[in-house]
């Protein structure tokens, strides 16, 4: 199986790509259109600055080379959610070059993925086909909305790796802060190229699109299918034709939407309303050192520095938003890296699932988990009483020195204590202590689980099994 | 009063002698007595034109005004005015009423000048005879069996016959000299990027160009100095900073040198045309200029160049006109295609639809190489040998049009020789060029116009050497009979 991916992130800015109007998402219909969204005679466009920005941005950051002339072209095809009757794209001279993207994949590999370019587009309007009475509405709010067209190399070879793919992608614009990766409002959208071809073959066979892909489960489902319904045709003998399709996520298959031979011929040609993109050299660099600390240079540094696991690298960049939220418990705890990236990944990650809450929006925040995290290296707490204490700060009872002082939940290091407890209970099992004496180590889980029970948890477990082994001797 | 020239008008304005709402009342009563027989406007805005001239004398009256403010203009129906129907010539726009105003009519309202209505024109701006009108055709004044020229045939035709001063064009391929040349005018075609095609209705974009169309090479420069000017709203407007046209009118033209193309006195130049520009450019040997022969040699190379580029542009810049949102929607569509097909149908005209197809066809995969990117080629050529010539001259002169106006109909059956109608005008817009027509003289009593072509942003130039010209002969002067 061969496949390459064509992902349309749509660039955070505030404006529209060509026009001054709000990209904001959910206005009334046709509220967020101007004059030159709507394609009225006379209008012209004119290029978002901050739109060439952040299309810099993410070239810089796959090692791709930033055009210093891309040129905007129009793609002509008449649709009622085109207003201008064409797409205002690029074409021959895109703003981005070959890249290239290195994903995970399982058990710690590795692969390097080709892009082939990204270029700047403005996105079409939607048309409404409920409530008007067999007739059709348009939306033109969508309408100019800037996006960036990731292409990628066929270079991957797996639904898991393509996933892998457009979950790095993923992260990455919202790394850069580029694109805010809302795959329910249309933000981050993926259509995937798949062929087939038998071992040893070296050409690629006939491709199929499957368009409009808005989550990576229906990613992988779409692929799934369309690696089976290819498979078939071409185990009977038969041809895949190259042609355009949807998937239907109640159906769960993919249906053809149109074939080459009903494909539009685009008479692209460069767009007489727009100069050339010129960007030099002194621009581009500017750029590249507003960058922020990359995923993979973070995971990097998380492992040499830090002492994590690339496992454990690996999940905490996953997204900029985690990766910023464990370094700052990682810092609160006082450099306690692996039991910040334990609490992080656990408990913390375990939490907001199960209450369906956004990092953004959780009641724990970083500071109050590092100070936790520090109460359990300074043997305030032991880890088990920490599950208790953090339960409370999640319930919203103040952060970990008041939870543990009101619960009076402080770890018990008193030596005196222990001893008078752990006497207590020797007194009380005189018979396992005598096995004990008589060889049977496996009882001092018994009596340290005795000694804990009487402490109600609080009682420091290494002392424990110090003074238990010096009395039992 | 009808063949006083805008800087006249506007000294009788400062000196009390008029009242704006007097001169918008005397210009649209002509408008409304003259201008049906010439069918050179579109639509006539008498009470919003009373109302800015009632404005214009309260500036006036408090020392505000600026050199045009309270003249009355008229504006070629391709500029976008809000709140008034806006047609460009087609039936498509029929019931368009423009929700902003152009850059260039926002400019005209700053400087304070009246509009009094929206002149005729081909549909689109596409064609030389202004036959191609949804509105009809419009009349030379100068012999009314004939054409105006076109495509800004109705702004033309109306200051030839003084039923306004001055008025507003575009010219794409010749669309503002042409007609100019036809109706003896004076008509100035400015560099690419000096005016704002904001809001001015897309024929070519790449060589669509507003300018001024007045009774003399001064009234242009007061125009001129309104309208130009860079424009955030169009990326193609240059950042470049506006000379006071009016400045320079009056450069002593000692040394100046004048380039007289070869090629635009071959075979194919009616001798009447000839003479009167040989004589015109006598005039200017006589003021001090040096005449020198030059070569462009790629000039036979500029109209099919052009019947590719410009249809190309067209064929995009025309598909938002899909019954949709706005402009004719043909009546019950059956389905979407219907509504395509029968909307566009129904609402372009022949020339139209024609440069559509043209223009499809050469962009269309497996020709664009051999007819866009073979253009693109032409163009650069094209604008190398102009590049050239400025090497050697400051300016160069020749005929506007290879004869005067035609008769209505005589060549509207063939394309082509419609077409070679814009032969001496096209390269310039190829080149990105400022161009004028300025009249010249009469061959069998039609005008003929002289074409000034200068380098890139040389207007000032071109304005010295039209109004030089202007103060030594009276051609500027003339007035068609019966437009009394």
């Amino acid at each position: 199986m061969v496949i390459g991916l064509e992902i349309h992130a749509q660039l955070a800015t505030k404006t529209k790509i060509f026009s001054a109007a709000s990209t904001a998402f959910g206005a009334e219909p046709n509220t967020q259109a101007c004059a030159i969204d709507l394609g009225l005679p006379g209008v012209l466009p004119v290029l978002n600055r901050e739109a060439v920005h952040m299309a810099t941005k993410f070239g810089l950051a796959i090692d791709a080379e930033v055009a210093h002339k891309s040129v905007f072209a129009r793609k002509n095809y008449f649709y009622p959610d085109l207003p201008k009757g064409y797409q205002i794209s690029q074409f021959e001279l895109p703003i981005v070059g070959i890249g290239e993207i290195e994903i995970d994949l399982e058990n710690g590999v590795t692969k390097m993925i080709g892009v082939t370019r990204a270029h700047l587009e403005e996105d079409a309007g939607k048309s409404l086909h409920e409530d008007y009475h067999g007739m059709s509405g348009i939306d033109l709010n969508r309408a100019g909305t800037p996006l960036l067209e990731i292409v990628s190399e066929p270079d991957i070879r797996s639904a898991a790796e393509a996933i892998a793919y457009a979950k790095k992608i993923h992260s990455l614009v919202q790394y850069l802060e580029i694109c805010d990766g809302n795959m329910q409002e249309g933000s981050f959208r993926m259509d995937v190229n798949i062929s087939l071809r038998p071992r040893g073959q070296e050409e690629y066979g006939t491709r199929a699109e499957i368009k409009n892909l808005n989550s990576f489960r229906f990613m992988e489902k779409a692929i799934a299918y369309e690696f089976d319904r290819q498979m078939y045709i071409l185990e009977d003998g038969g041809k895949v034709v190259q042609e355009t399709r949807l998937y239907d996520v109640d159906k769960g298959e993919t249906r053809s939407m149109r074939s080459k031979e009903e494909a539009n011929d685009y008479r692209y040609f460069p767009d007489p309303d727009l100069l050339p993109c010129v960007l030099d050299n002194e621009y581009i660099e500017s750029v590249r050192k507003e960058l922020p600390e990359l995923p993979n240079e973070k995971k990097h540094r998380f492992i040499t520095h830090l002492g994590l696991s690339a496992y454990d690298a690996g999940v905490l960049t996953g997204s900029r938003e985690l990766a910023t939220y464990f370094e700052a418990v990682a810092e609160a705890a006082g450099g306690e890296n692996k039991l910040a990236a334990n609490w992080v990944m656990g408990e913390f990650s375990a939490a907001l699932n199960k209450d369906g809450v956004s990092l953004a929006d959780s009641p724990v925040s970083a500071e109050m988990l590092g100070g936790m995290i520090r109460r359990i290296s300074d043997n305030t707490i032991s880890g088990k009483i920490a599950k208790q204490v953090f339960e409370a700060m999640w319930s919203g009872e103040g952060d970990a020195d008041v939870v543990i002082e009101k619960g009076g939940l402080k770890q018990i290091t008193d030596s005196g204590a222990i001893e008078a407890m752990i006497d207590e209970v020797i007194a009380a099992n005189p018979a396992q202590a005598e096995q004990f004496r008589a060889g049977k180590e496996q009882l001092l889980g018994f009596f340290v689980g005795q000694v804990m029970k009487a402490s109600k948890g609080q009682a420091n477990p290494s002392q424990v099994n110090k003074i238990l082994r010096d009395k039992l001797k | 009063m009808k063949n006083r020239t805008l800087s006249e008008l506007s000294q009788l304005l400062r000196d009390r002698e008029v009242s704006s709402v007097e001169l918008a009342e005397y210009y649209l009563e002509r408008i409304g007595r003259v201008g049906p027989e010439l069918n050179s406007f579109i639509s006539v805005t008498g009470e919003q034109a009373l109302s800015q001239a009632a404005e214009a004398d309260r500036l006036i009256a408090a020392g505000q005004a600026g050199p045009l403010t309270g003249l009355p203009i008229a504006h070629k129906d391709i500029f976008c005015t809000q709140g008034v129907r806006t047609s460009c010539g087609s039936k498509m726009l029929d019931n368009f009423i423009a929700p902003y105003d152009a850059t260039v009519v926002e400019k005209m309202q700053q400087s304070g000048v009246v509009m009094l209505g929206k002149t005729n024109m081909d549909e689109y701006a596409m064609g030389s005879s202004n036959e191609n009108s949804h509105y009809g055709p419009v009349s030379n004044p100068w012999n009314r069996e004939t054409v105006p020229g076109g495509s800004s045939g109705g702004s033309a035709a109306a200051v030839a016959a003084r039923l306004v001063p001055a008025a507003t064009g575009t010219d794409t391929g010749g669309s503002i000299r042409q007609p100019a040349a036809l109706c003896g005018i004076t008509g100035l075609k400015p560099t690419y990027g000096r005016v704002s095609r904001w809001g001015m209705i897309a024929f070519a974009s790449s060589l669509d160009q507003g300018g001024p169309m007045t009774q003399s090479a001064e009234d242009a420069a007061m125009m001129l100095n309104a309208m130009a000017g860079f424009d955030p709203k169009d990326s193609t407007s240059m950042e470049r900073e506006v000379p006071d046209y009016t400045a320079t009118l009056n450069e002593s033209l000692e040394g100046v040198r004048i380039g007289l193309p070869k090629e635009y006195f071959s075979e194919g130049l009616d001798s009447g045309i000839g003479k009167v520009v040989e004589e015109a450019i006598e005039e200017y040997r006589k003021m001090g200029a040096e005449i020198v022969e030059i070569e462009l040699p790629n000039s036979g190379l500029a109209v099919p160049t052009y019947y590719v580029l410009a249809p190309a542009e067209c064929s995009s810049n025309l598909s938002r006109y899909d019954g949709v949102r706005y402009g004719y929607r043909c009546e019950d569509p059956k389905n979407l295609e219907d509504l395509y097909k029968r909307s566009r149908g129904e609402g372009f005209g022949a020339e139209v639809k024609r440069r559509i197809m043209i223009g499809a066809y050469v962009l269309s995969a497996g020709y664009y190489d051999a007819y866009y990117l073979k253009a693109q080629r032409l163009r650069r050529l094209i604008s190398e040998d102009f590049h050239n010539a400025f090497e050697k001259v400051d300016v160069i002169m020749g005929p506007v049009t290879p004869t005067t106006a035609f008769r209505q109909g005589e060549k509207s059956d063939n394309p082509v020789t419609m077409y070679l109608s814009d032969i001496y005008t096209i390269a310039v817009n190829l080149a990105g060029l400022p161009g004028m027509s300025i009249p010249a003289g009469f061959s069998d009593g039609m005008p003929v116009g002289l074409q000034l072509i200068g380098n890139h942003f040389d207007e000032s130039r071109l304005l010295n050497l039209a109004h030089r010209y202007q103060q030594t002969t009276d051609w500027h002067r003339q007035m068609p009979e019966g437009v009394e």
